[in-house]
């Protein structure tokens, strides 16, 4: 156990300071995620794109920003959205759980919302329609203290405007 | 080492319920681990004279204060061979049979102007002398803070250390009302007693600050759904914005010579510590990392801070000096040390560690850079050092709730404080300086 630990918060560490060094860390758009191959598939495409847009959160592992294939399926949804809705703006909410300290974790939730900010540019969505804030560890959207709720916690919302 | 805590936690000792003045439990301290070790100390119930009720029970407060810091252990008066009010109603042989090493007497008495008249005297038993004696008078309202007085000037005599019982504490509340979720941020004495709200909001608040005056708090409000930090008057409510910077405005901590806060403000993309003057608010960068630099803590002696950065991949103390310049890493033991503040002899730092995922709170020693853990919770947070430098308060959590506790410098004595509702955070001990008192 402590063995793994080791070496998993290593790795945790360098996903998460690749995911905040800046745009051109980011995997590229053509390394196709789940979300991505799936959504190419023509039946089911207009289905899936609109169960994804139906999620308005992205969850991470512990103090990480980095974003998974299933965070990265969702945020390429919304991508598309407003690339097909130019008037819309959305509000980017970073939040964290209870665990550590308060203000460091302010400090992770604006990371976690900056790391998604960062991936919808990529993917062509204009900085001037994306705000962020990082409420850190204050609004837990589940309030029991173990680990299913801390992962609920570890989250950005997607606020649309 | 388990079944032995637990053996204490049954020792429960309720030391005080203290009551609003409407007659509500504002919040108990039990302490729950340690009693047992102070110096025996009978504290006799003091005399009172004048129509119907005291309004306070000094010698309770006083009892209460000792116990509290678990230095003392007050003896059951049951066991009292006798009540002495006066000097030369003092048997000592009375106290020795006790085991009693110090013995307070004293006198409560209304006098004109709707005063009182508070009188105790200090003996040691051994030596069959009198240590300290002293008279005061004051209103009503200021009972209490006599009574912490008192029990400072006990303490200082018995101990040769500054007490710390006539101090008040800041922290957050959180409440679920109907209407919604209520934050607010109160000050009480710091025995809980005299609970106050400086500020209430439907949005978080967070990271109090005292100034080294007593006299402001600066704090972290999401009111405009935003953190932005803001300096509040406790004496006449007023406040400023003091920071309202793009992204994070977070983690102020008053220089000690109260011209200046450090800040943690991500206005640059990142968090990175700032210093920002009082008057002027002229701004001074001092961090500059794409690392997470945050929660910046003052020395002492105002030339050095301490500060969280997440430079080497996973939170770490670093300290800095306030002219800027390097940060050199403080702490390499464990993968997460964070939120560091100074004792008031600069000799010790109290931080948040994580061991086997578990948060507690620990001691940095600074001369050899010794880890002490303190405490076997698993979400401690927050800890603040009384201005006497022997008590840490901090918050934890218990059955689900938010609770704020405390616990020796040396990890002797544990209590909790225990309110009635809500959840409880973001503990600040307060400075000395007191000689403005908060009213409502």
């Amino acid at each position: 156990m402590s063995m793994r630990s080791l070496v998993v918060v290593p790795i945790l560490a360098i996903l998460a300071l690749s995911g905040c060094a800046g745009p051109q860390e980011l995997p590229p758009v053509e390394d196709k995620s789940v979300g991505a191959e799936a959504a190419g598939a023509a039946d089911q495409a207009p289905l899936e794109a609109e169960d994804l847009l139906a999620k308005k959160r992205v969850h991470f592992a512990y103090d990480s920003s980095t974003i998974d294939d299933e965070a990265r399926a969702i945020l390429e949804a919304h991508a598309a959205h407003l690339a097909a809705n130019p008037r819309i703006k959305i509000h980017l909410e970073g939040h964290c759980d209870e665990r550590g300290t308060r203000e460091y974790n302010l400090a992770l939730g604006e990371r976690r919302a900056q790391a998604v900010e960062r991936l919808l540019r990529v993917l062509g969505v204009a900085g001037g329609r994306v705000t962020t804030v990082s409420y850190g560890e204050e609004k837990p959207i589940a309030p029991e203290h173990n680990e299913t709720a801390w992962r609920l916690n570890r989250r950005v919302e997607i606020v649309y405007k | 080492m388990r079944l032995k805590q637990l053996c204490f936690f049954l020792l429960l000792v309720t030391c005080n319920l203290l009551l609003a003045p409407d007659g509500r439990a504002v919040l108990t301290i039990e302490i729950t681990q340690g009693a047992e070790t102070g110096l025996p100390i009978a504290v006799v119930p003091f005399r009172w004279e004048g129509p119907g009720k005291p309004p306070q029970v000094v010698s309770d407060i006083i009892e209460a204060d000792l116990a509290r810091s678990g230095r003392f252990a007050p003896i059951a008066h049951k066991d009292f061979f006798s009540t002495p009010h006066e000097d030369r109603d003092v048997v000592f042989k009375d106290w020795r049979l006790l085991k009693a090493e110090a013995l307070v007497i004293g006198g409560v008495k209304a006098v004109a102007g709707g005063k009182f008249q508070v009188q105790f005297r200090l003996y040691g038993v051994f030596k069959e002398a009198q240590l300290a004696g002293f008279r005061y008078t004051v209103g009503a309202d200021m009972l209490r803070a006599a009574a912490h007085q008192i029990s400072d000037v006990i303490y200082e005599k018995l101990t040769g250390e500054a007490g710390a019982f006539n101090t008040r504490i800041a922290y957050i509340t959180r409440e679920d009302a109907r209407a919604g979720v209520v934050y607010k941020l109160q000050v009480a004495d710091a025995d809980g007693y005299g609970a106050q709200t400086v500020v209430r909001s439907p949005e978080p608040l967070l990271s109090p600050a005292w100034s080294p005056d007593g006299k402001r708090l600066a704090y972290v409000s999401f009111e405009d759904k935003r953190a932005k930090v803001y300096v509040q008057n406790l004496g006449d409510g007023k406040r400023e914005t003091l920071a309202e910077f793009k992204g994070i405005n977070g983690a102020p901590a008053w220089s000690p010579d109260g011209k200046r806060l450090a800040l943690a403000l991500s206005k640059d993309g990142n968090p990175e510590i700032y210093l920002v003057r009082l008057d002027t608010r002229e701004l001074r960068r001092l961090t500059h990392d794409p690392a997470i630099d945050t929660e910046p803590a003052w020395a002492p002696d105002g030339r050095s801070l301490v500060f969280t950065s997440d430079r080497p991949g996973q939170p770490q103390i670093y300290r800095m000096s306030a002219d800027g310049g390097e940060a050199r890493r403080l702490t390499f033991e464990g993968d997460y040390n964070a939120r560091a503040s100074y004792s008031a002899d600069g000799k010790l730092l109290a931080l948040v560690s994580r061991h086997e995922g578990r948060y507690h709170v620990a001691t940095l020693r600074l001369e050899d850079k010794a880890l002490q853990t303190l405490t076997d919770t698993a979400l401690d947070e927050s800890p603040s050092f009384a201005p006497n430098g022997r008590m840490i308060l901090y918050a934890t959590e218990v059955r689900g709730r938010g609770v704020l506790a405390s616990v020796s410098a040396d990890g002797r004595v544990r209590q909790l404080l225990k309110f009635e509702e809500g959840d409880v955070r973001e503990p600040a001990w307060s400075p000395y300086n007191r000689e403005l008192q908060y009213k409502e």
